[in-house]
């Protein structure tokens, strides 16, 4: 029987990086991967001879630098490229272009308001107020509010620090983003339909809200907190798609001696007397290990891996009841040309960027509407790039890879998922975008389309969700995953969690494998190797 | 005792009728100065078709403080105790169930649903019992805060954490701020049961079951439900205008109605005085607006006289209502199917599941009204026989969504939007619409017009948490004073918000009192 | 969820990232050594030629510059009086037609929004010219009041004439009114058929013009200006946004932006600046109508000043480019340097500079410590600096009235 220091069970980009931190610190660690491949969510796969796809997640930005540079990553082969603006189109022909350079960016604001244009400044300046607080978070375990511990108080008295270093009409104001729809937050700002509903997008994105449920306003800041190169806001293609920042860490974890075992999904987590001891391998294989990492969402955890008896009832309770409902799709679509796009002046950079087709509030929300009953959206939210514009590893020259996230798309659709009904769904992607591009059906080589079905079975999303786990105020910070469990230890010693369903949760940051390592090498009393914030001051 | 001051105070609703009484309990010479012809705003009674009366928007007493009740004696000044109201929620095919503080009953429910119900209520009461220390007070700064803000803060923190325990403290925290769809979805299975629960927690706001903070909202609602059951008084709502009425009356408040103040004088960052529409000027040492804070801060004073980013977010503030109220004069009592008349006296509520609230609702998104309104229905005349000719009948409903801002505009739908209610209560009281004698249909347009309320709204402004306690109605005027000296805030639009709670009219009294004692 | 009608003008061209004035063909002759930068998106050179020719063109002979750039708000209406007042911290209401004054605008807690001149142009017709970027601020704070405001920047070209010679040139060129017309005034002419406003204003403290024409008439003016220059009868120089610094600072004018951060923009709490933490405190006045940031301001004056940007003048000739200032040589470190420059007039470093006060009170000798280098190595100093309440530089010439011909 093989025995390890610690075993982590998934090699997604948080597995990876939490595996990375414990060797690092000089465990002996494996990473044990059901899949022939790494990186889960964040992988670069050929599908269609020739092309590659990064096919669940496709951009980077809020990828932690502190982690980029304490692992080395790029020494071990990871380029992120920021990526330049984005563009609505619009049913009436006109686009919104948020240009990369600030002044053309500006006027283009005040061709659909001029009002717009200053009151822009106003908002910008808001939101990096609250990116600051926020941001500081992000690389610390979340306190318990309900313990007396003196740990816990410390970090109280740390974010309460932050916190109270705004002005009270700051203080009230943070409150109110907080808890307010981001069409409701950006109102206060701006007139016009298309900005509003170009800057509400980033908020629906992988969550089973519209633009009009509070608690939207604040994932803006998931959205535009990330950076590049400490351009905040900004965002990246990883050179030779989202599996390159897998295959670094993987890279660098080796490089510290860990080992990667692929084919090798883990049944149960084995626990004796309390402990967790290692795991069994659906093959029937037992590893062991004097820590068990799991970075499979929080449901799988505690539903799949682990046995029932070795988890309390409450907690067996609030995973049943966690919140992970599916809410996007995804079509990779491998295209014989770049598509034109008559509304975008020739020559544009636009199409560099994230391009989006919902102009107004009301067809955000009403796309949410069809979610809410179990529909996928007849008028769907895209966020669509065509990264190979930048890559040319991606596809073949003068061939091009275009990444189509959607928004909403649920995990359960009446009657369930067939394959005809998937198809259904990316025809209606298909159409929306072939509404603004005259001949793009007509270069589509190959189209993988992915609802949350297919995104739970290959990848092991539970019901497709994106962030592992819905990025509501029940299961944010001290709540995420659950009450009482949200700093990344197991209901059994020895055991601990890394995936996204732990603070600060989803999108491509590396943030929870890093933490999880940290209590997992205090607890251990190792030297901490994962790194603190960089700081904003 | 410190200096009598002059006080007025503008508008004659239930909160201002509890903060003048207190005011002048306490030695200061009050003036309530009411624009429409009688008092109590919103639990006034008023005629609506020849010989048929109804109380123009509260049809059922909830929530009413205990402290507000005993401070002002309502129950010596008229106010007794009438029957308890219970919810019933009406299914067409006769299987309603009913629905009280802590018990559920009807004949479709699982032994597993009534205990579920028992325990969600039991537990959520307890959440909500815990907010005590936060709305019986001046919400707290959380910044610059003094002694009462700290004690405030103190308690709330101990009332979480001791109070609660540590489980509740935990799961408070954890359900707080989410939607009560999701709640209800974990623990109960009758679609029809957690409807009419996801009714309290929407009612009169811009939301639906699945908008988070529906839960808070809920929380609200329930606190109220921990001092005082829902109830008709005896004799009707009549006897809440009349008994505050009685109560200021009796505290040495001088009354004046059809008198509307056209703004607040201000001079110099002080408040004068008012002036009224007639022409006359008023002074006063202090003047109390019960009016919402659009109406306070954007026509009565002169907005100049304010910040200019203070003005732009008392306009940004949310208070487009959405429920209309119709009040149907019928020739007999309504024939529900499979409801004992005894039924009828209770109030009834059409919200069969959960996703009809939410579709109903889908609806007020876009400006349009509710294919399928969710209604809440009381007969008052059955408590008070006077508000109708002996056999007679009236019926009070609440309809929602009906938004203000309807795409087409009012003028033109009111007539389809009754025929949908009428439509929506003949499915369950067949021969319904041949017993209507007259009608009228309330828009939030005509509320707005008629009770001087922004937006129609119920609450006076959205109670989302960015729009409660520290930020009601928006920071800087959330203590009840307000950037202008001498001008305070007691209507719905200040902490704690809607309901006939009086609550509102307390607070603001009890910190005009304690500012005036520090002489301002 | 309003609709609106979408403005389907012309699309911002994206080549142009800076998008050229009404002078623009004109000012590029005089710009060989093409070093352009932005200003609130216009191309705008920071160095014509010669930076040390351009900053004496405008102490001793004619200088000209593309104003065009400038913020402009035209605001008419039944309560434009009422709305300026309440926006700006001083008085307006005895701002007589013809006349212009400087104003400064506060966020609710009293912190400097943004400053600028305000013209009357008519009864009742005012324009206001901002460093940055305002509209919304405007509209925000003309709620409820009848009042238009437009944003006109692109609508009116301007050019600033500044320099002894300045009102020699002008008249030469045909311009008439000049010799009555009072620092802070405003005429009408006509030149060569088109209509010229001319405000005798201007950010160097020297006698100089600002001169407002429709854009269709912008190369009109400049050749009408420059052919004199042609003819050999004046030196009249362009000049970019460097030598505008220099005398800028030499006259003691504030740069939003630069010498603080403007409220709107300031991200940290305490990054910003009150009227009276920018020493314009007596641009504040509490006895007139309500204006934004009034409370905040009368409690701030009820209390100790706790910082003051000052006017420094530092010894020596080494630059204290963004050095830190302290109490004292070696002593507690109180501030630092905003913005400085070379005075090549008056031979001396002059500052604008952020320093603490204690208990009200400035601290006693100031110090800076001034990083330079030599070859390329790094040297330290420390220079003596002194607080200057009045501008740096001031000539009479910039008052008479009228002005003397050169």
């Amino acid at each position: 029987m093989e025995k390890y220091d610690a075993i982590i069970i998934g090699a997604g980009h948080n597995g990876l990086t939490n595996a990375a931190f414990l060797a690092k610190a000089g465990l002996d660690v494996v990473v044990l991967e059901k899949n022939n491949y790494v990186g889960g969510a964040t992988a670069s796969l050929e599908l269609y001879e020739g092309w590659k796809y990064s096919n669940c997640s496709y951009v980077c930005s809020l990828f932690r630098p502190e982690i980029y540079q304490a692992l080395d990553l790029g020494r071990h082969g990871l380029e992120v490229v920021p990526l330049q603006g984005s563009v609505s189109l619009m049913q009436n022909g006109d686009h919104f272009g948020s240009y990369h350079q600030s002044e053309v960016r500006r006027r283009e604001i005040m061709r659909h308001s001029k009002r717009d244009a200053d009151a822009a400044i106003r908002f910008d300046a808001d939101l990096m107020k609250w990116c600051r607080l926020i941001r500081g978070f992000l690389l610390r375990t979340p306190p318990d509010p309900a313990s007396f511990r003196m740990r816990d108080a410390m970090e109280f008295a740390h974010l309460l620090k932050r916190f109270y270093s705004l002005t009270e009409s700051q203080i009230y104001e943070f409150i109110r983003f907080f808890t307010m729809s981001i069409a409701e937050y950006l109102e206060q700002y701006f007139e016009s339909d298309i900005i509003l509903a170009h800057f509400s997008g980033g908020s629906i994105i992988g969550t089973g809200l519209g633009v009009y449920s509070p608690g939207t306003a604040y994932v803006l800041l998931h959205h535009a907190m990330g950076d590049v190169d400490g351009n905040v806001g900004s965002w990246g293609f990883a050179r030779g798609g989202m599996g390159s920042v897998s295959q670094a860490i993987a890279s660098s974890f080796q490089s510290f001696g860990g080992k990667i075992r692929t084919n090798a999904e883990v049944q149960q987590i084995a626990v004796k007397g309390r402990k967790a001891t290692g795991v069994v391998l659906a093959s029937g294989e037992e590893v062991s290990a004097k820590v068990v990492v799991s970075n499979l969402d929080a449901k799988r955890t505690f539903l799949n891996v682990m046995d029932a008896n070795d988890v309390p009832d409450d907690l067996l309770h609030r995973a049943k009841n966690f919140k992970i409902r599916g809410s996007s799709g995804k079509v990779n679509i491998a295209l014989d040309g770049m598509p034109e796009f008559p509304a975008i002046p020739s020559g544009s950079p636009l199409t560099l960027g994230h391009m989006h087709f919902t102009d107004s509030l009301e067809r955000l929300e009403r796309a949410f509407d069809d979610w809410k009953d179990d529909r996928w959206s007849a008028d769907p939210y895209v966020d669509m790039v065509i990264p190979t514009q930048y890559d040319p590893t991606m596809s073949p020259p003068g061939k091009h890879m275009m990444s189509v996230f959607v928004q909403y798309c649920p995990a359960e659709v009446e009657g369930g998922w067939t394959d005809a009904k998937r198809d259904a769904f990316g025809a209606t992607v298909i159409d929306q975008i072939a509404d603004y591009s005259p001949n793009f059906k007509d270069l589509i080589l190959h189209a993988e389309i992915r609802t949350p079905r297919e995104l739970e079975a290959e990848v092991g999303l539970t019901e497709g969700n994106i962030f592992q786990g819905e990025l509501t105020l029940d299961q944010l910070m001290f709540n995420r995953p659950f009450p009482g469990y949200a700093q990344y230890r197991g209901p059994v010693k020895n055991m601990y969690m890394c995936s996204s369903s732990n603070h600060p949760g989803g999108g491509v940051m590396g943030a929870p494998g890093a933490n999880s390592a940290r209590e997992i090498l205090l607890d251990l009393g190792k030297t901490d190797t994962t790194p603190e914030d960089f700081g904003d001051d | 005792m410190t200096k009598s001051f002059k006080v007025i105070i503008v508008g004659g609703g239930h909160n201002g009728l509890v903060c003048a009484t207190y005011l002048a309990a306490a030695g200061h010479q009050v003036q309530v100065l009411e624009a429409r012809d009688s008092l109590g705003g919103g639990a006034a009674t008023s005629e609506f078709a020849k010989g048929y009366r109804v109380s123009g928007l509260a049809h059922i007493l909830h929530s009413l403080s205990p402290k507000v009740r005993k401070d002002l004696k309502l129950d010596t000044a008229g106010l007794e105790p009438g029957t308890a109201v219970e919810t019933i929620a009406l299914d067409t095919a006769g299987q309603h169930i009913r629905i009280g503080s802590t018990e559920v009953s009807g004949d479709g429910l699982s032994a597993e649903d009534i205990n579920a119900y028992r325990q969600f209520k039991a537990d959520f009461t307890h959440y909500a019992g815990a907010l005590q220390p936060l709305i019986m007070n001046k919400p707290p700064r959380l910044k610059g805060m003094d002694s009462k803000d700290k004690t405030t803060l103190a308690k709330l923190g101990w009332q979480l954490r001791f109070g609660l325990g540590k489980k509740s403290m935990r799961e408070f925290l954890r359900v707080g701020g989410i939607n009560i769809y999701d709640v209800l979805d974990e623990v109960i299975d009758s679609p029809q049961l957690k409807g009419a629960i996801a009714v309290d927690a929407v009612l009169g706001q811009h939301m639906g079951p699945r908008t988070p903070n529906s839960v808070l909202t809920y929380l609200h609602r329930l606190w109220g439900e921990t001092h005082s059951q829902a109830s008709l008084p005896a004799g009707g709502m009549g006897q809440v205008a009349s008994a505050l009425e009685r109560a200021a009356t009796d505290a040495g408040v001088s009354l004046r109605t059809s008198a509307a103040v056209a703004r607040i004088t201000v001079s110099d960052g002080l408040a004068k005085g008012v002036e009224l529409r007639s022409g006359e000027c008023l002074e006063a040492d202090i003047v109390v607006s019960n009016a919402d804070a659009k109406t306070t801060f954007l026509d009565l004073v002169d907005s100049a006289e304010l910040d200019a980013m203070f003005v732009h977010r008392v306009n940004s503030i949310r208070s487009l209502g959405n429920v209309a109220k119709l009040h149907f004069a019928l020739n007999g009592l309504p024939k529900i199917n499979g409801l004992l008349q005894e039924g009828l006296g209770h109030r009834l509520l059409i919200a069969p599941n959960m996703r009809y609230v939410e579709h109903a609702f889908n609806h007020a998104k876009y400006g349009e009204f509710s294919e399928n309104p969710v209604l809440e229905i009381t007969i008052p005349s059955i408590a008070d026989p006077s508000l109708a000719p002996a056999g007679h009948h009236v019926m009070s409903v609440s309809a929602t969504f009906a938004p203000y801002g309807l795409k087409q505009g009012w003028d033109k739908q009111r007539e389809a939007f009754t025929q949908r209610v009428i439509h929506c209560i003949e499915q369950y009281a067949p021969g319904f619409v041949e017993q209507i004698v007259a009608q009228e249909l309330l828009t939030p347009v005509d509320i707005e017009a008629q009770y001087h309320v922004t937006g129609g709204h119920w609450h006076h402004g959205e109670m989302a948490i960015d729009q409660l306690f520290m930020m009601r109605p928006i920071h800087g005027a959330a203590q009840y004073d307000t950037p202008i000296n001498g001008l305070f805030l007691c209507g719905a639009a200040a902490h704690p918000g809607g309901g006939l709670t009086g609550i509102p009219g307390h607070n603001a009294a009890q910190r005009i009192l304690a500012m005036a004692k520090e002489g301002f | 969820m309003s609709k609106q009608a979408i403005d389907l003008t012309p699309q911002p061209n994206f080549r142009q990232v800076l998008q050229p004035t009404p002078f623009h063909q004109r000012m590029v002759e005089h710009c060989p050594i093409q070093n352009w930068m932005s200003w609130n998106g216009y191309q705008t050179p920071r160095v014509c030629d010669q930076l040390a020719s351009e900053y004496f063109a405008i102490r001793s002979t004619c200088s000209v510059m593309d104003l065009t750039p400038m913020e402009k708000y035209r605001i008419i209406g039944p309560d434009a009086v009422k709305f300026l007042n309440r926006l700006v911290t001083r008085d307006i209401s005895g701002l007589k037609p013809g006349r212009v004054t400087y104003v400064i605008w506060c966020n609710d807690e009293g912190k400097v929004l943004d400053d600028g001149t305000l013209f009357h142009l008519e009864q009742g017709d005012y324009r206001l010219c901002a460093q940055h970027h305002q509209l919304d601020w405007l509209l925000l704070s003309s709620l409820g009041m009848d009042v238009s405001i437009e944003e006109e920047t692109h609508n009116i070209a301007a050019l600033s004439v500044q320099g002894p010679t300045s009102f020699s040139v002008l008249s030469a060129a045909g311009l008439q009114g000049l010799d009555t017309l009072k620092p802070f005034g405003i005429c009408q002419s006509v030149l060569h058929g088109f209509d010229v406003t001319i405000s005798r204003t201007g950010f160097t403290g020297d006698l100089g013009y600002e001169l407002w024409v429709d854009p269709s008439n912008g190369l009109a003016l400049w050749d009408a200006i420059f052919m004199l220059k042609d003819n050999g009868l004046f030196d009249i120089r362009t000049i970019g946004l460097s030598a505008l610094e220099m005398v800028r600072i030499e006259a003691g004018f504030i740069m939003p932006g630069d010498d603080f951060n403007t409220a709107e923009s300031t991200i940290r709490a305490d990054h910003d600046r009150s009227p009276y933490e920018l020493g314009l405190g007596w641009l504040v006045d509490f006895d007139k109508p309500y204006f934004t940031g009034k409370r905040a301001l009368i409690h701030e004056y009820s209390q100790p000043i706790a910082r003051r940007l000052v006017k420094l003048q530092v010894e020596g000739n080494k630059p204290p480019a963004d050095s830190f200032l302290y109490d004292g040589k070696g002593g507690r470190r109180i501030g630092t340097i905003k913005s400085h420059s070379w005075s090549p007039i008056l031979k001396t470093n002059v500052c604008m500079a952020d320093i603490e006060y204690r208990n009200g009170l400035p601290p006693g000798e100031i110090w800076a410590e001034i990083y330079y280098q030599k070859e390329l190595e790094w040297r330290a100093t420390w220079a003596k600096c002194s607080v200057s309440e009045k501008p740096f530089w001031v000539h009479p010439r910039r008052l008479a009235t009228p002005p003397q011909a050169f």
